[in-house]
């Protein structure tokens, strides 16, 4: 009850829930971050788009440790994110992270996946954990599907689980990196469907998408990212009109050519 | 009845034949033993060598054999020109060969400890009992049969270590060092792969160490170098060092094994587990090893079966294991010259528990694999 009544009213002026500082990063001599400057606002959605290459992923993956910075801040949920152990595990508690390639626990069943972190991080009793992962199968639409193994279900159906695996952890912030790439045409939209209901109902959401469609539909804010640098943001009605940089453009011009 | 009426008014159409029968005991000898001119070579060569071998040795082994006899001049008498295998030998040297040494009338204590070594090694088969209370199960397994051993307590008469000998020597040497050396192994593992460069050089040195030196080496080096460099007085048992080094030996080998394990995880389960908090050790523990452990399970139990083998190396150093207690039975002045005998009943024993513990791989196997596929 208190949960509904703290997420329902967000709306208003958000406070800030990840704030990214002239954050640089570095592979080797290679500049993939180049002074990052980003605020998500508390239910927030975001979608970060670019050409391959361009440090979309690596930015996100940034937001829960994933991916180390090497100069400048990020703040998530209160915590900054130094090296401290403490600190990163107590940020990843509270984000919810959605792969390209599902990264299911293959040798544990449905079920088992949606309840191991909540019972090991959570400290959830094992009862309450499966009740929860139940709730939230029903809510990906695969209720049927808890005791079969990730490697019997289709793409789809295992991404929508992996997205059910991190909603159990009740987190406040969710990552998604390209969830729908490694998916058939097909098996998109019922992954979109899943993550524009998530969207609607108050979620915090950084997605790292091509998506359009999906964008605009629930994006508060367009990230457009190129060769490591955010090149623009705008909201979506203004991102896809008038688009101010070229480069911008040109990326939008191939991706909605087809 | 009408049914055949009516199946032999109806003409049938001319069926093709079948090229060739691929079923049955014809088919199936011609699709495996006879499906090229060269397979064909093969399988008569095999079978000419097998008419060769197989009928003597049965007849060795069995018809011409000599069940009993008090003593090996009367068996030898008994068994005439041909010779078959004097089993009256064996009948009359088991005890020995499997107890060896230990106190002739207290030899109900090792064979309960190899009643409750070999319960426990089952009842670790079953998977639904994994978990804490199988240690617990292991624990008590191994402090009763500490306890029958050695005795000292309960009113059993104490037998010192030099005492114990044959099968239980050998299983409590394979099963305590394989039960040691494997969590052992897993730490050293994971050290090789470790991020902090004094964990990955002591584990890299460590296994490159004991790999690089034959056992023969550390159990001379436990049993004759080590106590020069303890202070005077203090002692060792020379089965506890002879224990240690093998655990030592052993893990050195197994940490390689489930190394490739761990290298064969995809990076995205470690990010997956990582994103949800999991840290390092449950990341570990709950992700990582199951996975990485399920993998590697053939050449694990390859190295078990290496490991249970290698105790009969004991002999070099004086200890009584299942070989030397079978060596020194040779020795008896009324039975001489029955080595072969005694060599196949020891093997045979050894077969049993190494041709179990293969099967038994083969069906955790199964069992791991069963989630990964489609």
């Amino acid at each position: 009850m208190s949960n509904a009544a703290e997420a329902m009213p967000v709306q208003a002026p958000a406070p800030s829930i990840i704030e990214m500082q002239a954050v640089h990063k570095w592979y080797g001599e290679f500049h993939v971050l180049k002074d990052i400057n980003l605020v998500v606002g508390r239910g927030e959605k975001v979608v970060v788009c670019g050409p391959s290459g361009s440090g979309k992923s690596t930015m996100i993956r940034c937001i829960n440790r994933l991916e180390e910075h090497q100069q400048g801040r990020i703040i998530v949920a209160g915590i900054e994110l130094t090296s401290d152990l403490k600190n990163i595990e107590a940020i990843r508690r509270e984000v919810g992270m959605v792969f390209q390639q599902f990264n299911l626990f293959p040798h544990l069943t449905v079920l088992e996946n949606l309840t191991l972190a909540p019972i090991w991080v959570r400290k959830m009793a094992k009862k309450d954990a499966e009740e929860t992962a139940r709730y939230y199968l029903e809510r990906v639409k695969i209720p049927e599907q808890a005791d079969k193994y990730p490697g019997q279900l289709s793409g789809g159906q295992q991404q929508r689980v992996a997205i059910a695996r991190s909603l159990c952890m009740k987190p406040e912030i969710m990552l998604f990196d390209e969830p729908t790439s490694a998916l058939d045409p097909e098996m998109i939209k019922e992954v979109l469907d899943v993550m524009i209901e998530l969207a609607q109902e108050g979620m915090t959401m950084v997605c790292v998408t091509h998506e359009m469609g999906f964008a605009r539909t629930v994006a508060d804010m367009m990230v457009f990212m190129d060769r490591g640098e955010i090149v623009e943001r705008a909201p979506p009605q203004d991102f896809f009109a008038h688009p101010k940089s070229d480069r911008t453009r040109l990326f939008l011009s191939q991706i909605l050519a087809h | 009845m009408a049914d055949i009426d009516i199946a032999e008014e109806i003409p049938l159409p001319a069926q093709q034949r079948p090229p060739v029968v691929t079923s049955g005991v014809i088919g199936w000898l011609r699709a495996n033993l006879f499906n090229s001119v060269f397979n064909t070579i093969l399988t008569i060569l095999a079978v000419y060598l097998l008419v060769l071998t197989v009928p003597p040795l049965i007849r060795w082994m069995f018809i011409d054999a000599i069940w009993s006899a008090p003593n090996g001049q009367a068996c030898r008498a008994a068994m005439g020109q041909e010779g078959g295998a004097c089993w009256a030998f064996i009948g009359q040297m088991w005890r020995f060969i499997f107890f060896g040494r230990f106190p002739y009338d207290a030899q109900w204590r090792p064979l309960f400890v190899v009643v409750i070594i070999i319960g426990v090694i089952l009842a670790s088969c079953d998977r639904r009992l994994w978990g804490r209370r199988l240690l617990l199960l292991w624990l008590a397994g191994l402090v009763a049969a500490g306890i029958l051993m050695s005795g000292g307590v309960f009113g059993l008469r104490y037998v010192p270590t030099e005492l114990w000998s044959g099968l239980p020597l050998t299983l409590i040497l394979a099963v305590v060092a394989m039960l040691f050396a494997f969590p052992f192994a897993i730490l050293l593992a994971l050290g090789r792969r470790s991020k902090l460069p004094a964990v990955r050089i002591v584990s890299v040195a460590y296994i490159e160490l004991v790999r690089g030196v034959p056992l023969i080496t550390v159990l001379f080096m436990a049993s004759v170098m080590l106590p020069l460099f303890l202070p005077e007085g203090v002692t060792v048992d020379k089965l506890l060092r002879a224990q240690v080094a093998f655990i030592l030996f052993a893990a050195a080998y197994l940490a390689e094994v489930i190394r490739g394990g761990l290298q064969a995880i995809p990076k995205g389960q470690i990010e997956a587990a990582d994103a949800l908090g999991l840290g390092y050790w449950r990341r570990t523990r709950l992700i990582v090893l199951p996975q990485a452990l399920a993998m590697v399970i053939p050449p694990l139990v390859n190295n078990f079966i290496g490991a249970f083998k290698n105790t009969s190396l004991v002999l070099i150093i004086g200890l009584f294991d299942l070989l030397n207690t079978a060596n020194t039975a040779l020795t008896d002045s009324n039975w001489q010259g029955f080595a072969s005998e005694t060599y196949v009943f020891v093997a045979a024993i050894y077969f049993c528990f190494c041709f179990f513990m293969s099967r038994y791989s083969q069906r955790l196997e199964r069992t791991f694999n069963r989630g990964h596929r489609r």
